[in-house]
This record gives structure tokens, C-alpha cells and sequence, in this order.
């Protein structure tokens, strides 16, 4: 038998042009394009478009790394978030001493402004120690079917978990918090496509009546809090006031109040 | 205690040292993938978090791959969030009234790049962009070569058709 080249593939095609080719197949393969021309300019479109792609953003690499990306940044926000991780372990503690504090808002004569506000202050409070958490942000996960029944049978009024895909937001799951003066609160946690994280957290309020949408910051964290048909709620999360504006009122729009009903 | 938090430390550090020099192919791809620099620096500080607060999840292996799975991860949640949302941004006609069908290169390759299907665009900035393997390409997309190569084959040739119809102004437009 006399020496002969395998055949060509296409494979070997993409790696010539890519300039993956062994170099033993590269005499094969240039000898092979000089005899069909349009395969020869068929791997010449692909070189033209590879070439096309790096003209346009190769140079992306040679900007200079703008300093919120830099490493050293980073690194010291997640030295910060280990802390709050190590705060989580004490996380209902903390909760608890707050809710001493706000409880008697919550539950001595304040306006329905106050509970929200003391609710608002408790749910950033939760946000900002559950979000931070890798590993058990929640306690019961979205998919087992008993979080909601759960959570409503321990808060005392049939909760839900509001749709909130059309925000992009999908339900993580949920656990159960000791709130304002030891209300059980329901606190659910939504995730975004780029791993943001908003929580609805939800308690029973002890008299009738609504109030307004009421915002409500501390540090990075805002909330939008708000009382209706018996309950408080509260969405809180680090995006921009609008966004969770209308998290809170797809939220509002599930829970479909008959609210015009008692005016 | 002490041993641990020395051990976890160092770990943490290794993959941060690692991390510094890929940042910049990292913006390049993402700014190529996302197109708008705010989104793809964001796309960056996401992956870079992640990354950092995952790092007990990286045993070894290739970290400029596990880097952009990452990367590549939240693109495709973000592109899911948007898909959702009522009102989607017009990203593709930014040309003046009467501008030429085409200026012959830039403006062509970013469209034609924008009208392929996801998985196949990521494979062709993978490959011709930052230089990956294809073996790379498949650590990086979790699939095998053979799907690599079909993707890799069936971008290019759309691309192709792409910018040739760009370039031979069909008179569609008046």
C-alpha cells in the first residue's frame, strides 16, 4: 500500500482555521484547501469572522479593570459578608432583640404607619443576614408543597407565595422568623437572574386597615412595607427603589384584597 | 479553629490570585456576550462574587473555565429575566434613518453574532475570542465536543450567509 493522508473532516476544517490543528494534518489540510477552492473560501469566511470578532472586542481586554471589579474590592466584601455569615448563627437572637424594640410599636396602640415601619426595620434586618447565606438561606425549599400551608398556619392567616417570574424573581423557598414582639413572620426569598435576592416577609398586624406603600432604607437595603387585610408586608432587597416598587405591587395584586369592599 | 480559618484563608487566596489576571478576558467576553458595557461589567462582578463565595465548590481543575460557566450561567438567567419582562429594549436597529445597510464590518458582525441562537453565539466567542479548546469550549458549556463542533459549524455557516447578504444590498430597503 502506498502512503496516503486520511481524509479531510470537517472538524479538522474548524481547527485549521482556528489554528488547533496538529501540526502534522496542517500540510495535509492546506494541501487539500489549494485543490477546492470553495472549500478554500469557505474557511477563509470563517478566519474573515473570527478576525471580524476580535477587531471589534479584543481590545476589551486592554481597558484598564475598573475598580468596583478589582479583586481587592471584592475580596473585602465577601470578608464582609463572612461576618454577616457568622452573624447569621445568632441571626434569631438578633431578630428577637429587635422585635423587644419595635414590638411596642407593633403591638402597644401604634398607628398601622408604625407597624409597617417596625416590620420594614425587621424584614432588612432578616434580608440582610438570610441573603447573605450560601448555604441555608432558607428553611424549607420552594418545591416542597407544604411552605405556604406552613408558614400561613404558623402566621395565622392563609398566606401565598406571589408569582413574581414576570420581575424575574423566582421563589427560592422560606422560613419562618420570630418578629416584632415575637410575631411568627412568614419570610420568603425570591432570587433574580443575576443572583439578587429579594424577600417578602409577611406577619399578622393586630388591627384592620391599610396603609399606603411606605419606603424604607438602611445601608444598601430598601424596603417597601405596607399593611392590608390583617397583614403587614414588607419587600425588601438591594435593588433600586423602582424594581421593588413593582415587586410590591405584583405582590399586592396576589393577595387581591377586597379592600374597596370596606370603604 | 485557628488551623481552619489559616487553611480556608490560603484557599481563598489561591483562587483570588488565579482570578486577578483573567479579569480582563472575562469583560471581553461578557462585553461581547451582554453588548452594553454596564451589563457586562455587572455580568463580571457577578461571576467574580459567585466565584469568591463558591470557592469551596472549586477543587482543582481549570479556573478560567469554571470562571465563565459561571459567567455564561448568569447571562442566561439574565436573558431569561428580560425574555419575562413586557417590555423588551430594541437593541438591534440604532442606525439613522437612510445609514448605509451595512459599513462592511463592526455593525455586521455585532448583528450577525446577535441573530444566532445563544448557545451557538457563546461557542464562537469562546472559540475565536478567547481562544479556547474546544475541549475548553465543551468544559466550559457542560456538553460534549461533538455538540461543540456542530454549534461552532452551524454559527459560522449562518454567520456567513449573514454577512454576505449584508454586503450584496438586496434592495429591500428603500
Amino acid at each position: 500500500m502506498t502512503h496516503r493522508e486520511p481524509p479531510i473532516t470537517d472538524e479538522e476544517l474548524h481547527a485549521y482555521a482556528d489554528g488547533l490543528l496538529p501540526a502534522d494534518r496542517v500540510g495535509a489540510v492546506e494541501e487539500y484547501l489549494a485543490a477546492h477552492a470553495d472549500t478554500a473560501s469557505r474557511v477563509a469566511a470563517w478566519r474573515a469572522q473570527a478576525a471580524m470578532i476580535r477587531d471589534k472586542w479584543g481590545k476589551v481586554a486592554e481597558e484598564e479593570v475598573p475598580e468596583r471589579l478589582q479583586p481587592g474590592r471584592i475580596a473585602v466584601r465577601t470578608r464582609g459578608l463572612g461576618r454577616k455569615l457568622a452573624a447569621a448563627a445568632v441571626g434569631a437572637f438578633v431578630i428577637g432583640a429587635a422585635a423587644g424594640w419595635f414590638g411596642r410599636d407593633f403591638v402597644l396602640g401604634g398607628s398601622n404607619a408604625e407597624i409597617a415601619r417596625a416590620l420594614a426595620d425587621a424584614a432588612i434586618d432578616a434580608h440582610r443576614i438570610y441573603v447573605a447565606e450560601v448555604r441555608h438561606p432558607i428553611e424549607v425549599r420552594a418545591e416542597e408543597a407544604h411552605l405556604v400551608p406552613w408558614l400561613s398556619r404558623r402566621v395565622g392567616q392563609p398566606l401565598k407565595a406571589p408569582d413574581l417570574q414576570p420581575e424575574g424573581l423566582k421563589l427560592l423557598g422560606g422560613r419562618l422568623l420570630s418578629g416584632p414582639r415575637g410575631v411568627a413572620t412568614a419570610f420568603l426569598m425570591y432570587e433574580g437572574g443575576a443572583g439578587e435576592r429579594v424577600t417578602l416577609t409577611t406577619a399578622r398586624a393586630m388591627r384592620e386597615g391599610e396603609t399606603a406603600f411606605q419606603w424604607r432604607a438602611a445601608g444598601d437595603i430598601g424596603a417597601v412595607a405596607w399593611i392590608e387585610g390583617g397583614l403587614a408586608f414588607v419587600v425588601a432587597g438591594s435593588a433600586e427603589r423602582e424594581r421593588l416598587n413593582r415587586v410590591a405591587r405584583r405582590v399586592f395584586d396576589a393577595y387581591e384584597f377586597a379592600s374597596n369592599e370596606k370603604k | 479553629m485557628a488551623v481552619l480559618s489559616y487553611a480556608m484563608e490560603s484557599a481563598m487566596s489561591a483562587v483570588r490570585r488565579g482570578l486577578e489576571p483573567l479579569i480582563p478576558a472575562l469583560r471581553r467576553f461578557a462585553r461581547a456576550l451582554a453588548r452594553d458595557a454596564e451589563i457586562a461589567d455587572d455580568l463580571v462582578q457577578d461571576t467574580l462574587v459567585r466565584a469568591l463565595r463558591a470557592e469551596h465548590l472549586f477543587h482543582g481543575g481549570d479556573l478560567r473555565t469554571w470562571l465563565f460557566t459561571i459567567l455564561l450561567n448568569l447571562d442566561r438567567n439574565r436573558r431569561r429575566g428580560l425574555a419575562r419582562r413586557p417590555v423588551l429594549a430594541v437593541i438591534e436597529d440604532s442606525d439613522p434613518p437612510g445609514a448605509p445597510v451595512s459599513d462592511g464590518s463592526a455593525r455586521d458582525i455585532e448583528r450577525g453574532l446577535a441573530l444566532l441562537p445563544a448557545e451557538q453565539r457563546e461557542v464562537l466567542l469562546l472559540v475565536t475570542l478567547e481562544g479556547m479548546s474546544y475541549r475548553e469550549a465543551a468544559d466550559t458549556q457542560g456538553v460534549p465536543i461533538g455538540t461543540i463542533m456542530s454549534r461552532l459549524s452551524r454559527a459560522r455557516t449562518s454567520l456567513r450567509v449573514h454577512l454576505e447578504e449584508e454586503r450584496q444590498p438586496l434592495r429591500r430597503v428603500q
